[in-house]
């Protein structure tokens, strides 16, 4: 072939990446993002607990952080026993989600009339309070851990499904012009140009079913109100505001809300890591 | 300037004795809201020639380009591939590249795997696809930036990776729909002398979309003029001039007379 010298204008005006400083791997408005919420936070803590000394506010009412960091310690046992349960859950529940709605995202996408008839059903699954059909799904379904799970999935199941459909759908019109005349088959069109597409629509309805399926589990465990072999988190909760153990609801619920924060920061994480390269979400302004 | 073909549906004349490689006749194309995009097209390509569509906007240059590549139906008339195999259905192969008004290059793909990409679809065995792909990339210039993304490369750039994958497969024909109207004069100026001299090596033929009488003056041997409500061919300008073409053909007497010419039929078009 042919070699045209790759010197001249355009071939030169390749956008310039400058790097900030970083210390330990962060830039300074890294760090400002990291500090300042810490900071808040600690000042609030110490608000609480100055104000609980200071009111003589009983622990049933009211327990102070430093008594639910000791109650967290000493419960440790009963607590983490009920925390991996409920993150079983959770986790079965987001990857259920993850492999029907991607699932029935592409049918949907590759069948039209699949979608037309069911997209409706999956709307409606969705918009019924998972609070008002749980009990129903537990005296259906015999196991509670199974009931459990079911409840988490139709909670979280949507919005993995709606993004991806608007992902597959939104494949640049003349990519798939592209496409169509070099013959591409379905399937191929599929692989090389939908899916790449839908990531990130997929990615972010990650983010929120992750939270979702947390959410799921806890409420369905509200609704069930078993104990037994199988109490997580939210049983604890209802266990020990029957007992007036308020320090231990407290560490519970802690427990809950450093789940839902891991499971957010974990899928960003992955999501931050599978578009850096390319998706303008997850790119630096270079201004 | 050599003798103009008027316009005269059908009887078009070519200095070019290339074999004619695609012949549109009385091409229509009417979409489903009822707007005519084109109407009576006549319009045949040659092998190995560089042929300009020019007009205003809305005479249907992009339709008639996309109904060579087989980008819809037409409404009436036929688009025929003489010289072209047919597939079992009787539909001809068509041997092409399409280069659209923007680079459309997948943003998750690097330079590379996006010039692949046609080799990928055609099953090539992926070895030989990507010692294909690397070259045509040499040969735009950006051998260096194989493993660049998209967005981390300018306009001109991305349109040369663009220019790559159309060509990736050696097609004999090579369809460009304003591929630089959204570049600045610099580098539009600099692509324009680029893909002359890749014609020049290759000579596969060109059909080139534009709206600008220097850019099609500068770049072809044939312009065909078209108007608009309905789109139509009304000239079919053959410029005579000679190639290598390079910055001292756009100073020359036979570039002025050859616009001054183009640029009288574009009057006619539009007024």
């Amino acid at each position: 072939m042919t070699t045209i010298s790759d010197s001249g204008t355009d071939a030169e005006a390749r956008p310039v990446f400058i790097e900030e400083r970083r210390w330990l791997g962060l830039t300074a408005s890294g760090w400002q993002k990291v500090v300042a919420p810490l900071l808040i936070g600690l000042l609030v803590l110490g608000l609480w607990e100055f104000i609980v000394r200071w009111a003589g506010i009983p622990a049933y009412i009211l327990p102070g952080p430093l008594l639910i960091a000791r109650t967290l310690v000493t419960d440790w046992g009963t607590l983490s026993g009920s925390l991996v349960i409920t993150l079983q859950i959770t986790g079965l529940a987001l990857l259920a989600a993850v492999t029907m709605g991607g699932l029935l995202s592409i049918l949907f996408t590759q069948f039209k009339w699949l979608e037309l008839s069911l997209f409706p059903y999956a709307i409606i699954l969705q918009v019924t309070p998972i609070v008002a059909i749980a009990p129903l799904i537990i005296i259906w379904v015999n196991n509670t851990l199974l009931s459990l799970l079911i409840c988490a999935w139709i909670v979280a199941f949507f919005p993995i499904l709606s993004n991806t459909i608007l992902g597959l759908n939104s494949a640049d019109h003349n990519l798939i012009n592209l496409f169509q005349l070099y013959g591409a088959s379905r399937w191929q069109t599929l692989r090389y140009l939908r899916l790449p597409a839908a990531l990130p629509y997929f990615l972010g309805g990650l983010r929120i079913s992750g939270g979702l399926s947390l959410i799921g589990a806890v409420v369905a465990e509200f609704v069930a109100g078993s104990g037994g072999t199988a109490s997580g988190l939210a049983f604890r909760i209802l266990e020990a505001s029957y007992q007036l153990k308020i320090p231990r609801m407290f560490a519970a619920l802690v427990m809950v809300s450093a789940s839902g924060i891991i499971i957010f920061l974990v899928l960003s994480l992955i999501s931050h890591l599978l578009l850096r390269r390319w998706h303008e979400s997850a790119v630096r302004r270079e201004n | 300037m050599q003798a103009a073909v008027e316009t005269a549906a059908g009887k078009l004349w070519s200095p070019l004795a290339g074999r004619p490689l695609v012949q549109l006749q009385g091409v229509t194309k009417r979409y489903a809201n009822g707007t005519i995009a084109v109407t009576g097209v006549d319009l045949t390509l040659r092998d190995g020639e560089f042929v300009s569509l020019l007009g205003p906007s809305g005479c249907g240059k992009t339709t008639v380009l996309r109904m060579i590549a087989g980008l819809g139906e037409v409404s009436a008339g036929s688009v025929e591939w003489p010289t072209s195999k047919h597939d079992w259905r009787g539909r001809p192969v068509r041997d092409l590249g399409f280069v659209f008004q923007e680079a459309t290059l997948m943003p998750w793909a690097t330079a590379l795997q996006n010039v692949l990409l046609p080799l990928k679809l055609k099953y090539r065995p992926p070895r030989e696809a990507t010692q294909q792909a690397e070259e045509a990339l040499a040969s735009v210039g950006l051998a260096a930036f194989k493993n660049a993304y998209p967005r981390e490369l300018s306009g001109g750039m991305k349109m040369r990776v663009s220019i790559a994958r159309a060509l990736v497969t050696e097609p004999r024909i090579l369809l460009m729909d304003e591929p630089f109207a959204a570049l600045d004069e610099i580098t539009r100026h600099k692509l324009n002398d680029d893909l002359l001299a890749l014609w020049n090596a290759k000579r596969f033929t060109v059909a080139f979309v534009t709206h600008s009488v220097f850019e099609s003056v500068y770049l072809s041997q044939r312009i065909v003029v078209m108007a608009a409500r309905p789109g139509r061919v009304i000239a079919d300008i053959a410029t005579g001039t000679s190639y290598p073409r390079d910055e001292g053909f756009r100073t020359s007497p036979e570039y002025a007379e050859a616009c001054r010419v183009v640029s009288a039929k574009l009057q006619e078009a539009i007024g």
